[in-house]
């Protein structure tokens, strides 16, 4: 099956461009795209495999730790589908913005690479060892990306999102381990501990230590404030897959690991993370709208749009599920492009992301290419229709509305806020009134970035269109086998 | 009983190529005199050690029997015989990254006590019977405070040794005197017997008294908290490859026989702790041991500037987590225990060998030399960043698979109510803490940038090529553990446990 | 051949826009040309729309039906009736005759300007047409960006803020009437506007809605939650419109933003909101609007004596006509607001209802009409002035522009409702059922419209009469293209003042099924 490549070619990917030497960052560069559009391609051929059935195929299963019955088994629902494509694009559009890496550049697409290997790895994984042992091979190459190649305080920015990583990985870990213990198959298989049951006394407990260890990396207010140093600190690619596709992991984590696996608990915990993710949706938008940095704005901007996901995983109901889903999906394409434009073609060539300073710099004439693609992706991410956004904040608002009205409310007011700060970034960085001022570097957006920026634009865009394509995938998923005791214990029809 | 000469010798047979190989070491060493060439005498001391080990290997690995003299005074099975070629495997490593050290012109000697000391490890792995137990923890003690001390103009490493020595002695005689208690209660010197005799006798003041003094005894091999003073030191003074020896071979045995006397002869007396519900006894002691090695060895290890001083914090808070499975007292802690130091034990090994490249290549172990090490050798850079994420139990390296064994091994105690959860708890959120140091390692080796003109980074020939096998093997482990695991099964099977 | 009129309607400048948009700035010389081709053709599908329309037929027409997106129940579903083809018909004059007379504000960025023009013409067509509220609902904040961006980047030097309360303004509502559909479509299990109304006449909607209410942990009940999110999708419409006190975000936004912009702005896109409440609001909850009417006819009231009063006071020749916009925008809700549909007889239908919602179609058009050539006129009035309209600092205009005081006299006269201008009829037709319905509201109403007359009166006799004061440049009279440009809509007045059945004999139908409440 195509998509199991997805694994290979990344990790392959990896190898081959760290063999390639420090001395040639073009053939480095090369290497990278070349491997990661071949994973993009995996993906999308695998997509096609897949089909929208409400099935779960078996990619690869063989034994791996036999006295631990521990499995080497990549499977795909569509739930798993929608995010190996997710991370196939912006796998891609990552690459495409960072075109000007020239710093030890093997280093740089090696890690990104494994990074990438590890998210695809989790992705399709359904063996719990398996899923974390992937989860945690993402971790590191993220602390090295943003330390050696980052900006403004990037070790400290580096060293603070590996460790809540870590913190939420090992609250993760003590789950894992008491649903494995206490599910008495002595097995791995997330479809079979899901089955067994998990007893509730023990879900009570493992479920919250699973789902907030999850959710570190998902950006659940109050464990965020990783999220906005991270970004800040992140070099432009890293950025973009931290919240295109890592904050994901996170997400989908929560899903896979927790609701699936513990729905009694889910159903139990479900008001308290319904009551954080709203938290987090208005209060990440307040703040960012009184942020300096650009950047900033873009990074509490994620963890307030990633704050929709986690309600619709706590509406836990179908429409709230899918649409949380459609969510990571659809932000990750225009977190990715937001980080993109700030990044690659506003902060590489001004080098200042102050919004006062951009404000005189009237980047709209210096830089039209750029100020068209943010103004697009403003849209995209305040989720005005047309775009991805819109179609699962909305199917959000609906699960929410049918499980916790008040939340739904709140987050309409999160809506809103993002609106105003979306706004106020976009005046401030782009439609500044035009001064004789012209930046230091004005050079023309080079051709990788309008690739990588019509890519992701187009995804959203043809996404927002017409949902259906991403939402069989979804809808089948959740109506897979994997989900079959979630869906059981939650009371969907 | 009459003893079977034969018998004993056979069973001692490995141990026995050891000792002719370290004589022989010393004859050749002597018979080429100070006249030849130090690099020679070098290549030729170093070159017979790993002949004689690799023999030793192949006669356990084909021909040594099972059995066992004298009421377990020597055991020969099948777990033993795997642990003993582990523990000659890793004295392969040790010599390898000796063969260029410049720390002493007495090469042979330096030889012949490091294979002596593997003797007494190799004793230890290989006794039922607690006098055994202390004869060979003091054959392999005395030897490794010889090597602390082997460089005598450091006088780091003498005052290292000195220390060494004495918290060493004041630990034997803790030990013995905790033995000698525990034979005083139940009359018996096999672990065996002795737990027969506990299972009836139960659980006296005094026998707690002396199971204490056991664990003091012990504690002080495994470097566990509070009798870790010695370690940091130890490990910083010490010549390079001595301290991989201490940090790698003496550790797989200590954890060997601590393992067996918990399983074998103290299940009587284990007692338990979940929770608030404390019955005194063997195990609380150990959970206790662990809980104070993981936070101390963890925080103190944030402060080291100092390399070889991390590690040996970062060993401190290893034998925590070692002792935490093996606080579940039984076969599954026995097997996750020795799995885990089998795999620390190659990572400890790898990582002093790169601290023996580095310190050839810059001078000293000091974060500063590793400063900028990634674009200086980067080969070298790589192995260590594979080493340390092992440390820290990143996947898919062995580390990762022996930690998730092990706190799978603590969670699993209490039947059901997760007794020691509160233990597992304190293992992962200890494990977040040393993240920090060690990624903070790594930032100073990966992401620094290197000071100063660089000089030609010296080649590193068979040193770099142990390092890098041993990288591979982290490697390989953690993405096969079953390549370690299903042997080791095996042999527990066939040891009858 | 069946070809879907509706959505090359839309197409049609979606297309050409994004065409014009991308345009190289080398060659902008000839943008303008394309830009006025594209509004000339889509006037003249929008006329040919109207030709082929069936004046006998009062249901919707030329209806396309499509699947989308089923699981979220999502259709493409467009259709047309005498409502929506008024406001098309808006849609399509209104910005024709902007684009016409933004030569001077489109200066050296035409691509751009035309472009978002033509998208937001895009935007309009495709909200009057929309019968699904999903795709609707993407209109209706679609045709809110290209207008942000037009006034952002054409506007005064105040409009990046007036902008930013423009959109955010406009994005609370979107936001409360988007949490109002989702309320109703989990009640009622579909986002048809057509299907919506059966159930809201039905009662079932206010049933399931109520069975949200124990999930919300509020002590109300389940009539108090549906008056909530008939609230919530009100205040949608409300900003738009605007309805005082929701109106603060228009005066300086019409202000900042250049004439020509403003046109639409007020030609269209105010009716947008209009368009919402009789075609989305209204049919959905009739018995909220029943169970309201008399604060919303307060609303409506305040919406036309208060901005009146507002505009007394005004020194800004934009700001005057702005709020008079609020205000005529008032008379529409008055007679919005009398509608409760299927309350009474036949009778009630004939005398009160069909009268007031002629008026509503007719005030719209006409206000667009009006306020379009006299934001037209002020365009043409900065050219020559530099952009200065000050008030107070002007005078005399007449004796050296006698044509460009003559057209605007006349669309003033118009816009205060003198009988024989367009504006006439539609008020009257207001009032009449107005009157039939709460005779109160429309004698307080008479106040607006004296105080309408009082302001326009003043502007007048201000910039036309006294000594000739002209800062600046000589002012010169209209040349042929402006009085060309300022002729066919003044004309059209008349036209549609002597003979208002021009209009309704499209809209009559409609207006009849709609007041019946089916």
């Amino acid at each position: 099956m195509a998509l199991t490549w997805t694994i290979w070619i990344s990790m392959l990917g990896a190898v081959g461009v760290y063999l390639a030497g420090p001395g040639n960052p073009a053939r480095c560069r090369w290497i990278a795209l070349m491997a990661s559009v071949a994973g993009c391609v995996a993906a999308l051929v695998g997509a096609s495999q897949v089909g929208v059935n409400s099935e779960l195929v078996t990619l690869v299963r063989v034994p791996w730790v036999k006295i631990l019955g521990i499995e080497f088994h990549l499977a795909a629902d569509g739930v798993s589908v929608v995010l190996v494509l997710l991370t196939g694009v912006a796998a891609v559009a990552g690459i495409l913005f960072s075109w000007n890496v020239s710093l030890r550049a093997n280093e740089f697409f090696a890690l990104y690479l494994l990074l990438i290997t590890g998210v695809y790895g989790v992705f399709l994984s359904f063996d719990l060892f398996q899923f974390f042992a992937f989860y945690e091979l993402a971790i590191v190459p993220k602390y090295f990306l943003i330390a050696i190649w980052g900006s403004t305080r990037r070790e400290y920015g580096a060293m603070k999102l590996a460790l809540y990583s870590f913190i939420g990985s090992a609250l993760v870990l003590v789950g894992v381990l008491a649903v494995y213990l206490s599910s008495g198959t002595s097995s791995f298989d997330l479809v079979r501990l899901a089955d067994s049951g998990v007893p509730a006394a023990v879900q009570t407990w493992a479920f919250p230590l699973v789902f907030v260890g999850f959710a570190i990396l998902a950006g659940m207010w109050p464990f965020h404030t990783w999220a906005p140093t991270g970004h800040v600190a992140a070099p432009t690619a890293a950025s973009m897959l931290l919240a295109g596709v890592v904050m994901k992991l996170g997400a989908y984590g929560a899903l896979r690991v927790g609701m699936m696996v513990m729905p009694q608990g889910a159903m139990l915990w479900a008001p308290a993370v319904a009551t954080l993710a709203t938290v987090g949706i208005v209060s990440a938008a307040l703040v960012a709208l009184v942020q300096q940095d650009f950047k900033f704005v873009i990074g509490y901007s994620s963890v307030s749009h990633m704050g929709f996901v986690l309600l619709g995983l706590a509406a836990a109901n179908p429409r709230g599920v899918s649409g949380a889903v459609l969510q990571m999906f659809s932000h990750g394409v225009i977190a990715g492009l937001l980080f993109g434009v700030v990044g690659r073609m506003v902060y590489d060539r001004t080098h200042t992301r102050e919004l006062t300073l951009l404000e005189g710099l009237g980047l709209a004439r210096a830089l039209p290419f750029a100020a068209v693609t943010f103004t697009l992706a403003s849209v995209a991410s305040m989720g005005l229709p047309g775009f991805s956004g819109f179609v699962a904040e909305m199917q959000v608002l609906t699960g929410a509305w049918q499980a916790y009205p008040i939340a739904a409310l709140a987050a309409g007011v999160g809506v809103v806020l993002a609106v105003a700060f979306t706004l106020r970034v976009l005046q401030k960085a782009f439609l500044g009134p035009a001064t004789t001022v012209t930046p230091e570097d004005a050079t023309p957006i080079t051709t990788p970035e309008k690739l990588g920026a019509f890519l992701l634009l187009g995804t959203s865009l043809w996404v927002g269109l017409y949902p259906k394509l991403l939402l069989d995938w979804i809808d089948g998923g959740l109506g897979s086998p994997a989900f079959a005791t979630m869906r059981k214990v939650l009371g969907w029809p | 009983m009459a003893m079977n000469y034969l018998e004993l010798a056979r069973l001692t047979l490995a141990e026995a190529i050891v000792v002719v190989t370290a004589l022989v070491v010393l004859g050749v060493d002597l018979k080429l005199g100070a006249a030849t060439a130090l690099g020679i005498r070098r290549g030729w001391a170093c070159g017979l050690g790993v002949v004689g080990c690799v023999v030793a290997v192949a006669w356990l690995g084909v021909g040594a029997p099972a059995g066992s003299v004298a009421g377990g005074m020597l055991v020969s099975d099948a777990l033993t015989r795997w642990v003993k070629m582990v523990l000659l495997g890793l004295t392969v490593g040790t010599l390898l990254l000796s063969g260029r050290s410049t720390f002493s012109v007495h090469v042979g000697e330096y030889v012949a006590v490091l294979l002596l000391g593997l003797v007494g490890m190799l004793l230890i792995a290989g006794t039922e019977n607690v006098l055994v137990l202390f004869l060979a923890l003091e054959l392999a003690s005395v030897s490794l405070y010889i090597l602390v001390g082997f460089n005598k103009r450091d006088p780091r490493g003498t005052e290292a040794a000195l220390k060494y020595f004495l918290f060493g002695g004041m630990a034997g005689a803790f030990l013995l005197f905790g033995l000698s208690l525990i034979y005083g209660a139940t009359g018996a010197i096999e672990f065996r017997a002795i737990a027969l005799k506990l299972s009836t006798a139960g659980l006296s003041p005094l026998l707690m008294v002396g199971l204490v003094m056991v664990l003091v005894g012990l504690g002080f091999k495994v470097a566990a908290v509070p009798f870790h003073f010695w370690a940091p030191d130890a490990y910083q003074g010490a010549p390079t490859p001595a301290a991989s020896f201490i940090a790698a071979g003496s550790k797989v045995a200590a954890f060997f026989i601590l393992a067996k006397l918990t399983v074998v002869a103290f299940p009587a007396v284990a007692g338990y702790w979940n929770w608030s519900q404390i019955a005194p006894g063997w195990t609380p002691l150990l959970a206790l041991v662990s809980a104070v090695s993981m936070v101390v060895g963890n925080l103190a290890a944030l402060t080291q500037r100092n390399v070889k001083r991390l590690l040996a914090y970062s060993a401190v808070a290893h034998a925590g987590y070692v002792l935490m499975a093996l606080v579940e007292g039984k076969t599954l802690g026995l097997f996750a225990v020795t799995f885990y130091a089998v795999t620390y034990a190659i990572t400890a090994l790898g990582a002093f060998g790169v601290v023996s490249l580095v310190e050839a290549g810059t001078g000293g172990s000091d974060w500063e030399h590793f400063r900028g090490l990634s674009q200086k050798a980067p080969g070298l850079a790589l192995c260590f960043g594979i080493f340390v994420l092992s440390l820290a139990g990143i996947p898919p390296l062995a580390g990762f698979f022996g930690k998730f064994y092990l706190f799978l091994v603590a969670m699993s105690v209490g039947g059901g109510n997760y007794g020691l959860l509160w233990l597992v708890g304190l293992g992962a959120a200890t494990t977040c803490v040393s993240f920090f140091y060690y990624l903070r390692l790594l930032k100073v080796v990966f992401v620094e940038g290197p000071e100063g003109e660089s000089k030609p980074w010296p080649k590193g020939g068979i040193e770099f090529a142990t390092v890098a096998v041993a990288a591979v093997g982290v490697v390989a482990i953690g993405c096969l553990p079953g390549w370690v695991l299903g042997p080791l099964q095996n042999a527990l099977v066939a040891a009858g446990f | 051949m069946n070809i879907p009129w509706l959505s090359v309607l839309m197409l049609v400048p979606l297309l050409l826009g994004t065409l014009v948009a991308c345009w190289p700035r080398s060659a902008a010389s000839g943008v303008r040309r394309i830009a006025l081709a594209s509004h000339v053709l889509v006037l003249g599908l929008v006329l040919w729309v109207g030709v082929e329309f069936d004046v006998a037929n009062g249901a919707l027409q030329f209806v396309e039906r499509r699947a989308w997106v089923p699981t979220l129940g999502v259709e493409y579903h467009l259709g047309l009736d005498g409502l929506g083809l008024v406001s098309v018909l808006l849609a399509a004059a209104v910005p024709l005759l902007a684009a016409a007379v933004s030569d001077r504000v489109a200066a050296g960025r035409e691509s751009l300007y035309y472009g978002l023009l033509l998208l937001l013409e895009a935007g309009l067509m495709g909200t009057f047409t929309a019968l699904n509220f999903f795709h609707w609902f993407l209109f209706w904040e679609l045709s809110l960006v290209p207008a942000y961006l037009l006034v952002r980047f054409f506007g005064g030097p105040g409009a990046g803020a007036a902008a930013f309360q423009f959109f955010v303004y406009t994005m609370v509502g979107s936001v409360t009437l988007l949490l109002g559909f989702l309320a109703l479509r989990v009640a009622g299990g579909t986002f048809d506007f057509i299907e919506l109304a059966r159930l809201g006449k039905s009662g079932q909607l206010a049933q399931g809605l109520a069975a949200a209410v124990p999930r919300l942990g509020l002590d109300i009940s389940g009539e108090m939650l549906t008056r909530g999110v008939f609230l919530g999708v009100l205040l949608g419409f409300a900003v738009k419109v605007p309805i005082w006190p929701f109106h603060t975000w228009l005066p300086s936004t019409y202000t900042e933003a250049p004439a020509p912009v403003t046109m639409v702005l007020t030609g269209v896109m105010s009716k947008m909101g209009v368009y919402g409440l009789l075609r989305v609001a209204l049919p959905i909850f009739p018995d909220q609007f029943r169970e309201l009417q008399g604060p919303l006819l307060l609303l409506a009231l305040a919406t036309v004596i208060f901005p009146a009063l507002a505009a007394l006071v005004q020194r800004d020749l934009k700001r005057v006509l702005a709020y008079s916009s609020i205000n005529h925008l008032g008379y529409c809700l008055l007679g919005a607001f009398v509608l409760t549909p299927g309350a009474a007889g036949a009778d009630w239908v004939e005398s009160a209802a069909a009268p007031a919602l002629n008026g509503v179609l007719l005030q719209m058009l006409n206000h667009g009409l009006t306020a379009a050539t006299l934001f037209a006129a002020v365009e043409l009035f900065e050219r020559r002035t530099g952009g200065i309209r000050r008030l107070d600092q002007f005078g005399g205009l007449r004796s050296v522009a006698p044509i460009f005081c003559g057209l605007v006299g006349i669309s003033v006269f118009a816009s205060l409702g003198l009988p024989g201008l367009n504006g006439f009829v539609g008020e009257f037709l207001i009032f009449r059922g107005v009157y039939a319905a709460a005779p109160w509201v429309a004698v307080l109403g008479t106040l607006g419209l004296l105080a309408t007359a009082v302001f326009l009166l003043t502007l007048m006799q201000r910039l036309f009469h006294g000594e000739l004061e002209c800062p600046g440049n000589r002012f010169q009279d209209l040349d042929v293209g402006e009085r060309f440009l300022l002729g066919v809509p003044v004309a059209l007045m008349l036209v549609l003042g002597v003979y208002p059945d021009l209009v309704l004999r499209w809209t009559n139908l409609t207006v009849l099924g709609m007041a019946a409440g089916n």
